[in-house]
């Protein structure tokens, strides 16, 4: 095409430029604007853990584009590590991010084992860490500190409130099993608090070696216990075996099976007709009826062609976090206290429900009870609203 | 623990025991008859899975899986001992279990490209689904019963062209004494090749019945491959009896061992596996 452009014409293009570029400068508002933000992502791309990294990557790129790929006017650089979900390189990958590569904020990761490796840095190093999945309790309870956040959940949180739920529904007896680990003791444990605290009563602890998922021998001792009800933590191919002998031991029909929502997430079609009726707790399903969580599912479809799921949303949560925080800084990240101080003080409107920091940095959330129908998870009701985790032994919370 | 539930977690036993031997007889045929020590048994255990999962999936008949499955898995066995374990018998061990291990990576990988990192789930076929009532609260999955079935049928099977064929001579022959067989004209390179396929094609199809057990995910193969060399080792490498017993005794250990003693769970079967070589270094019946 020839170049037409008139005189009339380029005055108009040279306003549009001019103003875009004044306008760039109020956002940014000083010399730093000219330095990216640097994010170093640390989680897992290979292995049993690739889909949940992937899926937390996503929904954090969607939050920053979705604020035009800037963080307080100023670039996005991602530097990204493949955390292989292995808990001995988790040290040196920290020291690679923060030493290395500079980097301003290091989010990950999603194995709590990789999680240790890394909070140990962090607290060294004073860098500041969002962590967008990693459950363990000690994140945001012995091991908190000003420079450590998440966006995803405590063990606790989501079991505690199924306590009350199973009271409620007229269980007085439950036996509980999960993988002999840190998560599911934790998960375990925080079912059992909340359901004595109701007033019922645990029948039976099973523990079974992780990773085995060869159940059969303690199904027999369950259904010769005959306790009202099971609660049960497993995940990803543990989850989908334990759900599937449950049912077809016949036990399912009289001792109905609860659990934390991390056994019924993710695993639904690999599941099947067998994980029909079973109710678990969490801080999110895929089907939440909230105007927030629609306008998140269609953006995340349109971006990337698949259903967000929860781990898209904590990675979401980390990024809406980081844009309101830089937002509100106008970008200027170099005072670190003041840094921290802003991203404290985020109310997040989140797909799952709005949310903000407890004093020990860890999401103060609402908890749904949810059932397996027709092969989703539906929300019952609302388990607990704004569930605080006690943050035992966090100096912060004090 | 009452009557009743002690005939269940014996039924449990068994039933876990067969499927274990299933899977290890393989390994302790390829090891005993060809001394290769192929690590790779169980990502061979989870291609099985795998590929009933996808067979499953194009042509909704489990039947129809197992049998395109099946040679597809000799198949693999073939070009594994043909292209790459051919070139290491007059090799260290070591190299065997090198490349062996190597290949559980590679495979690994290649499942993770192919099917993704997604569990999955094969439904058990409408013809075995139902399951029959023991007690009040317990019921019994008729496709469990089948697969012991199956199970011991090819233990009985393999009982039989091990001690009762022409072939099964020659197997016997060529694990004692390699070079007399060789000296009388039999030619062990296909015998080898066929060995290392049924090898194959064992773990294969372990993982095949076992997938509508159990799920099929990545990685699956790893904790399988472990729990059959602690099979393999209490039964004395090399010895297809050794296996059968082994795999009942690991099954009654693993079935009993967490109910009783809890807290021992997870290193029961290895403590079994300790005692068993302190009285008996070569294993069962080495």
């Amino acid at each position: 095409m020839k170049n037409t452009l008139n005189y009339k014409g380029f005055t108009r293009k040279f306003r549009q430029i001019a103003l875009a570029g004044i306008a760039g400068a109020l956002v940014s508002g000083g010399a730093f604007a000219a330095e990216p933000v640097k994010l170093g992502v640390m989680l897992p791309y290979t292995g049993t853990y690739a889909a949940l990294g992937d899926a937390i990557t996503k929904g954090l790129e969607l939050a920053i584009n979705e604020n035009g790929g800037k963080l307080g006017g100023r670039d996005v650089e991602f530097v990204t590590i493949d955390s292989e979900a292995n808990p001995g390189k988790a040290p040196q990958n920290m020291n690679r991010l923060i030493n290395g590569e500079g980097a301003d904020v290091v989010i990950g990761p999603v194995h709590s084992g990789v999680a240790m490796g890394m909070l140990k840095m962090a607290r060294q190093e004073g860098a500041i860490m969002i962590i967008p999945n990693a459950g363990l309790n000690a994140a945001t309870r012995q091991f908190c500190a000003p420079n450590i956040f998440r966006t995803s959940f405590s063990a606790w949180q989501t079991a505690y409130p199924m306590g009350k739920m199973a009271y409620e529904k007229g269980y007085r007896k439950i036996a509980t099993i999960a993988w002999n680990y840190s998560f599911g003791k934790e998960s375990l444990e925080a079912f059992e608090e909340g359901f004595k605290a109701a007033g019922g009563e645990i029948v039976k602890q099973f523990l079974t070696p992780f990773p085995k998922v060869e159940f059969q021998a303690y199904l027999t001792e369950i259904a010769s216990l005959k306790p009202d009800a099971v609660f049960a933590f497993y995940a990803g191919g543990g989850a989908v075996k334990f759900v599937k002998d449950y049912d077809a031991a016949g036990i399912k029909k009289s001792i109905p099976l609860l659990g934390s929502g991390f056994m019924t997430d993710g695993t639904l079609t690999a599941q099947g007709q067998s994980a029909e009726g079973v109710m678990t707790t969490l801080h999110y399903t895929e089907t939440l009826d909230n105007a927030k969580n629609k306008a998140f599912q269609q953006a995340y479809q349109d971006a990337y062609g698949a259903t967000a799921d929860i781990y898209s949303v904590q990675g979401y949560d980390a990024g809406q976090m980081l844009v309101q925080a830089l937002a509100s800084l106008k970008g200027d990240t170099s005072d670190k206290d003041a840094f921290i101080k802003a991203l404290a003080a985020v109310k997040i409107d989140s797909p799952r429900g709005p949310w903000h920091f407890s004093k020990a940095h860890n999401p103060v959330q609402n908890m749904y009870l949810r059932e397996v129908k027709n092969g989703e998870n539906v929300v019952v009701k609302i388990a607990a609203e704004a569930v605080d985790d006690p943050a035992t032994g966090c100096t912060m919370a004090q | 623990m009452d009557f009743t539930t002690i005939l269940i977690q014996l039924l449990n036993s068994v039933q876990y025991g067969l499927l274990l031997f299933l899977i290890s007889s393989g390994l302790t045929l390829v090891f005993g008859i060809m001394g290769v020590i192929n690590l790779a048994h169980g990502a061979m255990y989870m291609i099985g899975a795998y590929l009933t999962y996808a067979f499953v999936d194009w042509t909704g008949s489990f039947g129809l899986a197992l049998l395109l499955g099946l040679p597809v898995m000799l198949v693999v066995g073939i070009i594994i001992e043909r292209f790459l374990i051919d070139h290491l018998y007059k090799k260290d061990h070591l190299f065997q279990v090198l490349l062996t291990f190597g290949l559980i990576l590679i495979l690994n990988d290649l499942q993770s490209l192919i099917w993704g990192n997604d569990t999955h789930g094969v439904p058990i076929p409408d013809l075995l689904s139902g399951s029959i009532t023991l007690t009040d609260t317990m019921q019994y999955p008729i496709y469990r019963l089948s697969v012991s079935a199956i199970c011991l049928v090819l233990a009985v099977a393999m009982y039989w062209v091990i001690q009762k064929t022409r072939l099964g001579m020659t197997i016997r022959a060529g694990a004692s004494n390699r070079e007399m067989v060789e000296s009388l004209g039999i030619n062990v390179r296909t015998l080898f090749t066929i060995i290392f396929a049924a090898g194959v094609a064992l773990a294969g199809f372990g993982g095949m019945i076992s997938a509508p057990l159990s799920s099929v995910y990545p990685g699956m193969g790893d904790s399988v491959l472990i729990i059959c060399l602690v099979v393999v080792v209490i039964g004395g490498i090399g010895s297809i009896k050794g296996a059968f017993w082994g795999a009942m005794l690991v099954g009654l250990v693993s079935t009993f061992g967490p109910i009783l003693i809890p807290s021992l769970a997870s290193v029961m079967v290895y403590l079994v596996m300790a005692i068993v070589l302190l009285v008996k270094p070569r294993g069962l019946f080495a």
